[in-house]
């Protein structure tokens, strides 16, 4: 494989880890992050304490985070199919990545937003602030670095997941390393598809610890 | 006073379920706050004053009783009607409580945000609270920037922005060093004063209600001890839990002295002059201290001695001449 062809394929699959990974982390956050605000704010002695809710919310996101990705892929299939129109297939595996990760989303919100110093949303309350004010003028911004770090800790298990997108027929640098470089015996493809995963890897937990940083104002 | 008290509250009572366990946090407190009061609550850790002050704005809800403000029970009321409660009784906390992620200035603002202020009105009364507490170069700082007292500034002036009635103030010096906490005090009290708000606020520590307070309530075990003016509770110490708190009866050790005894107090009208040196010289009688807990504000002496009474009956009346020409208030008691 020449030069030309080696980047045009790693360009290629490039796209395709992109073209699952970003929109299946937007969807998850989209769902996700309501979700984990819900959890948190629900919990007892919080601002909207609801104990049956919060269980019922809890037993959901722990059933659906336990369930390995691989598994939960052959299991979604079907509904795959009727959501996507197509079971298999790069774009159809947005589907199931967004599924495996939208728990996984609601934990690390509530994680981050736990953080939150509860006497500050007191405090809040203290002041006449309505639920949504807290939310949105408190616990969100006051929990924005922690948030910022768990996306990119978010991204970069998605990313991971679509490695194993070649089990689904799909495609980008982790079916390119297994189906194109691993199974035909070309290690040069392998290894350059993995490396161009880890490079992306890096970039964004990279870009995460700096945006934390640059957000952070609780340090001097 | 035979005013309204702004604030009245009527066999508040507080238990906390903790599994099998009931903790009575709060049992049947009454007591009213007049309007332009420092009103104080001192209790040891776990007597119930934290509670009591968050029943009044309802950060916790209290198991029964009733409390009102202005003629409005506060128990009873809707979420709307808490909300706009609080923004006419607001609260500072020990641990300051700011957002981290806001400077100065925002944190100040947020009351403003809440209501809806337009932000060009809002920034000018931000600008006026911080000079209200001596912040005005700090307003694009972080909090995390700030020291401890600074700190608690912002919080007050945060409190002050939707114009309260009353502030709450919760251990609002117990994370202060001695001098920092002074001059909070000096702030809250001129608050007080120059703004006319009603300060409620609870505390551990002795010297903070004789620097500020005009009446105070002593809690002990969820109960009031006893309640009066600041001098008369100070002066005429009814209760044990007063006791322990002024230092006034030091919990003695079998081998430390008993026996009669006689307690000085100096509630800050005498000027400072040497007593003790003036008993010792002047009348001839070698005085024993027991205990003495003093403390000097603003050149006035304020504490509490205990020293032994005079072996003979003539040295003890000399002695009360002596007191009663210096105006010192004491009291003869029996320490066992």
């Amino acid at each position: 494989m020449s030069q030309a062809q080696l980047s045009n394929l790693l360009l290629n699959g490039l796209w395709d880890t992109l073209y699952m990974t970003v929109p299946s982390t937007l969807l998850a956050y989209l769902i996700g992050m309501p979700l984990g605000i819900l959890f948190v704010v629900t919990s007892e002695g919080h601002i909207l304490p609801k104990p049956r809710l919060n269980a019922g919310l809890g037993v959901v996101i722990n059933f659906l985070r336990s369930i390995p990705f691989i598994i939960l892929l052959a299991m979604l299939i079907p509904v795959t199919r009727i959501v996507m129109g197509s079971g298999i297939g790069t774009r159809s595996l947005i589907f199931p990545l967004f599924i495996s990760a939208f728990p996984f989303v609601a934990r690390m919100v509530e994680g981050s937003l736990n953080e939150v110093d509860r006497g500050v949303v007191e405090a809040a309350e203290s002041m006449g602030s309505s639920t949504w004010q807290i939310i949105f003028k408190v616990m969100l911004p006051e929990a924005l670095p922690s948030l910022i770090n768990g996306a990119a800790i978010v991204t970069v298990t998605i990313l991971g997941y679509t490695a194993m997108a070649s089990a689904a027929g799909g495609g980008g640098l982790g079916s390119i390393a297994i189906t194109k470089g691993l199974n035909v015996r070309k290690m040069d493809v392998m290894y350059a598809a993995s490396i161009t995963l880890v490079a992306l890897v890096q970039i964004i937990t990279i870009s995460g610890n700096r945006a934390n940083k640059k957000l952070d104002h609780r340090k001097r | 006073m035979t005013q309204q008290p702004l604030i009245a509250i009527t066999e508040l009572s507080k238990v906390y379920n903790t599994g099998d366990d009931e903790v009575v946090a709060l049992d049947c407190i009454s007591l009213n706050v007049y309007k332009g009061e420092i009103y104080g609550v001192i209790g040891m850790s776990g007597a119930g004053k934290s509670t009591l002050i968050r029943c009044i704005n309802r950060l916790d809800k209290p198991t029964s009783g009733c409390i009102l403000y202005r003629g409005r029970d506060i128990i009873t009321m809707e979420k709307k009607e808490l909300q706009r409660l609080r923004r006419k009784v607001s609260m500072i906390f020990q641990q300051f409580n700011l957002l981290m992620q806001r400077t100065v200035a925002e944190n100040v603002r947020y009351p403003l945000e809440i209501v809806g202020i337009k932000r060009a009105e809002a920034n000018q009364r931000v600008e006026e609270l911080l000079g209200i507490v001596g912040l005005e170069d700090k307003a694009n700082a972080y909090p995390a920037q700030l020291s401890g007292g600074q700190r608690q500034r912002v919080a007050i002036a945060r409190a002050l922005a939707s114009d309260p009635e009353v502030l709450l103030s919760d251990e609002a010096t117990s994370a202060l060093d001695p001098m920092t906490t002074q001059s909070i005090l000096s702030l809250l009290k001129d608050i007080n004063r120059r703004l006319g708000i009603t300060i409620i606020l609870i505390t551990h520590e002795m010297a903070v209600i004789r620097q500020i307070c005009d009446r105070v309530t002593i809690l002990d075990g969820g109960e009031i001890a006893e309640e009066g003016t600041v001098d008369e509770v100070f002066m005429h110490t009814k209760s044990e839990a007063g006791r322990r708190l002024f230092g006034a009866a030091p919990q003695t050790p079998d081998d430390e002295p008993s026996g009669p005894a006689i307690r000085l107090v100096f509630d800050g009208s005498s000027v400072d002059r040497p007593i003790i040196a003036g008993i010792v010289k002047e009348l001839g009688i070698m005085i024993n201290i027991l205990s003495a807990d003093m403390k000097q504000i603003g050149g006035k002496t304020y504490g509490q001695m205990l020293i032994r009474s005079p072996q003979s009956e003539e040295s003890k009346r000399a002695l009360q001449v002596y007191l009663d020409g210096e105006k010192i208030p004491y009291k003869e008691v029996n320490i066992k």
